[in-house]
């Protein structure tokens, strides 16, 4: 990845022209040849390239989508499985503003972002698989309310997280452009937006599954049950710290320079934390799946095929990696628990495409099996999200502190700042003495 | 009276399922003939049927064809044949799944789909348990295609295009009461003609597509495992819990977020 040599961001101070720095902050910083970007940006082009292709063309022409089999990856994977890795925003910011565990404050940032691009990214993804996407806008405006669709309540709350989710994240925005009464504003709305944010979170995490719901006869026994809204929302809890695990190792490596030295005392602490809630929430759905399975009494399937792929689902990609997450956790391995959240964000993949794609019609005689053209777009569309993230990443203070004004900012309540004042306070913001300007 | 008063969208009565439209096939008259498909493609203007019924070969519908018949080779009656296109549920999968109401189940029975309205999410095929709508793949303005029991024509006074075409009278169009009563005198006048059994009667929650046959409906090609629950009632439970969630949850946060308050905690 390219990042900067220089150790910290250098934000916008007052008096600096905003136009000018934003277009400055426009042009790419770092190196451009590194490896991944050498990787990833053929692909996305070629991504890009398809995606022209799939408008110019149709969807039969460019993907393996047929009558027997209407949804395909760009569903199960994109979305199903995106939004459940995005989970990670609305558990952290659970526990750091409704539980107060102020330990994870530090990465409610990283998570937040990691969340709200995801879902703008994956759930993005959406428009490329509707047939009629210039309709999007049916089930939001006008008279075409299908209240009893569970799909009609995932399409809204993927738009109201969305503007949750920004709402969560702007403060960076706002101190990266040193706009501070905006940063005062969005900073007033954050507690509200985290709580709305966490219902919604829960209601459409649980929703793609209940979106399922509608195909009894269509679904393996093995999977479907009347349980899959309460099975998607405890696997969302472990798959969202398996991201934020992963995603906090990589970025701890690549913004190292970043990263405050407080923090880098605290990381392991905090993914020690994550790794146990993703234990415990393993566990839970482990038991979940078993009363499940017992209440089905489909015991004689567990000797099919499909039982075997149902098996290697529930030991190596649910009890494997409960077990390593406890002994990293208890050694405190990095490594180990790198690998355990390896394992279980791609059993996520894995369930979530068994639920959508593999053990739909798994009595078709021929089953669906992505197009090549498909699988470039969903990798594209990935990277692309990793792009974005790194570019935010790199300019905003997402893993940078705060400029100091803000501290300043956010103590104002009890010590009155006069206005203007914040170009003077950056340089005196160390002494951090308001008593000063009381008078 | 079979076929209504000829004005009868006015007196269309909500949810009285007797007095919906609906069609009677009876397989025991049907010879494969292919009349009812070949008026369904005249009438929707798509290229007439190039395959005929045959046994072990499974037509299915598509974008292009609304109906098919198809043969199949029973234990003790021979070749039966059967048409098979939307089953027009009382309270269909595909009108609860559809998000922007483009699907919608007419007051007077047929479920139609509107195009204006579609965004071609095709959960509606995920959803009907007859896999019944079909998508133009092929289109840059794809559509959901199915069958709408000819409801233009209804309006019209006509009956649908099969139901016409059939020289066998194996499809009828009348009210869905009447329809029943009728294939219960059949049943009962003829016990050996016919299995005790009207598909559609019953059948997620009953349909407007009534059935019957002299055979098991399971060696007709028909799914007999998908139970009598109206398919609408799968995704109930979980959208009654929805205004429960949203109004206790935050509470219970901001309940939470007060009792971890801690001394040096402004809110």
């Amino acid at each position: 990845m390219n990042t900067t040599d220089s150790a910290t961001n250098v934000y916008r101070r007052v008096g600096q022209d905003l136009w000018k720095f934003i277009l400055g902050e426009l042009k790419p910083k770092g190196k451009l040849l590194t490896p991944f970007n050498i990787i990833s940006a053929p692909i996305i082009l070629l991504g890009l390239v398809l995606i022209v292709l799939r408008f110019a063309k149709g969807l039969g022409a460019t993907t393996n989508l047929s009558q027997e089999f209407p949804w395909g990856i760009w569903i199960g994977f994109d979305v199903v499985t995106g939004v459940a890795f995005a989970a990670g925003a609305y558990i952290v910011t659970f526990m750091v503003y409704v539980l107060r565990m102020d330990k994870y404050h530090s990465i409610v940032r990283a998570t937040v972002l990691n969340g709200f691009l995801a879902y703008v990214f994956y759930a993005g993804a959406l428009t490329l698989d509707l047939g009629r996407p210039w309709k999007i806008v049916n089930p939001i405006i006008g008279n075409s309310f299908g209240v009893s669709s569970v799909l009609f309540l995932v399409a809204w709350h993927f738009l109201l997280y969305m503007m949750a989710q920004f709402i969560e994240f702007s403060p960076a925005i706002a101190e990266w452009l040193g706009l501070r009464k905006l940063r005062k504003i969005l900073g007033s709305l954050t507690v509200g937006a985290v709580i709305f944010g966490i219902c919604l979170s829960m209601l459409h995490q649980s929703g793609l599954g209940a979106l399922f719901l509608l195909a009894p006869a269509k679904i393996h026994p093995l999977w479907y049950t009347e349980y899959i809204p309460v099975l998607f929302i405890v696997s969302s809890v472990f798959a969202g710290m398996s991201i934020v695990i992963i995603e906090g190792t990589i970025s701890h490596r690549v913004f190292r320079h970043k990263i405050s030295a407080e923090h880098h005392a605290k990381h392991m602490d905090i993914m020690v934390g994550l790794s146990r809630l993703a234990a415990a929430a393993l566990f839970v759905y482990f038991f979940m799946k078993i009363l499940v399975l017992v209440h089905g009494m489909h015991w004689n399937e567990l000797l099919t095929p499909m039982g075997s792929l149902y098996l290697v689902e529930m030991i190596g990609f649910v009890v494997l990696p409960f077990v390593l997450f406890v002994t990293g956790a208890k050694n405190r391995g990095r490594k180990i628990l790198l690998t355990a959240a390896i394992i279980t964000a791609v059993g996520i993949i894995f369930n979530r495409l068994n639920v959508s794609v593999i053990a739909f019609k798994w009595y078709a005689p021929v089953h669906y099996i992505p197009s090549w053209i498909e699988i470039v777009i969903t990798m594209a569309v990935v990277l692309g999200e990793i792009w974005a993230f790194r570019w935010v990443a790199n300019r905003m203070p997402v893993f940078t502190e705060s400029p100091q004004w803000v501290k300043l900012l956010d103590r104002e309540d009890e010590y009155p700042v006069p206005q203007g004042a914040v170009a003077d306070m950056s340089t005196k913001a160390a002494a951090l003495q308001p008593v000063k300007y009381k008078e | 009276m079979l076929l209504g008063p000829k004005n009868a969208f006015g007196v269309a009565v909500k949810k009285d399922t007797a007095q919906q439209y609906a069609m009677l096939q009876d397989t025991t008259r049907c010879i494969g003939c292919q009349a009812c498909e070949r008026a369904c493609c005249e009438k929707n203007g798509f290229p007439a049927p190039d395959k005929e019924p045959e046994i072990g070969y499974d037509r299915k519908t598509g974008p292009e064809a609304l109906t098919v018949v198809n043969a199949a080779a029973t234990s003790d009656k021979g070749i039966v044949f059967c048409k098979s296109q939307c089953m027009h549920c009382d309270q269909p999968a595909c009108v609860s799944a559809c998000l922007v109401n483009a699907m919608y189940k007419t007051d007077e029975g047929p479920v139609i789909w509107r195009e204006d309205k579609c965004m071609g999410c095709r959960y509606c095929m995920i959803a009907c348990p007859f896999d019944v709508p079909k998508f133009e793949y092929g289109s840059l303005n794809p559509r959901i295609r199915k069958c709408v029991m000819c409801y233009d024509r209804i309006g019209e006074g006509k009956i649908p295009a099969c139901a016409d075409a059939c020289p066998q009278e194996a499809i009828l169009f009348g009210r869905r009461g009447d329809l029943l009563d009728l294939a219960r005198k059949r049943i009962y006048d003829h016990p050996s003609e016919y299995v005790r059994h009207i598909y559609g009667e019953n059948e997620v929650g009953g349909t407007n597509m009534l059935y019957l046959a002299s055979v098991p409906f399971e060696q007709l090609g028909f799914r007999t495992d998908l139970g009598t629950t109206p398919y609408p009632e799968y995704t109930k439970t979980f959208l009654y819990s929805v205004p429960l969630a949203l109004l206790l949850a935050p509470a219970f946060m901001l309940g939470i977020r007060q009792a971890t308050k801690g001394k040096h905690d402004k809110d």
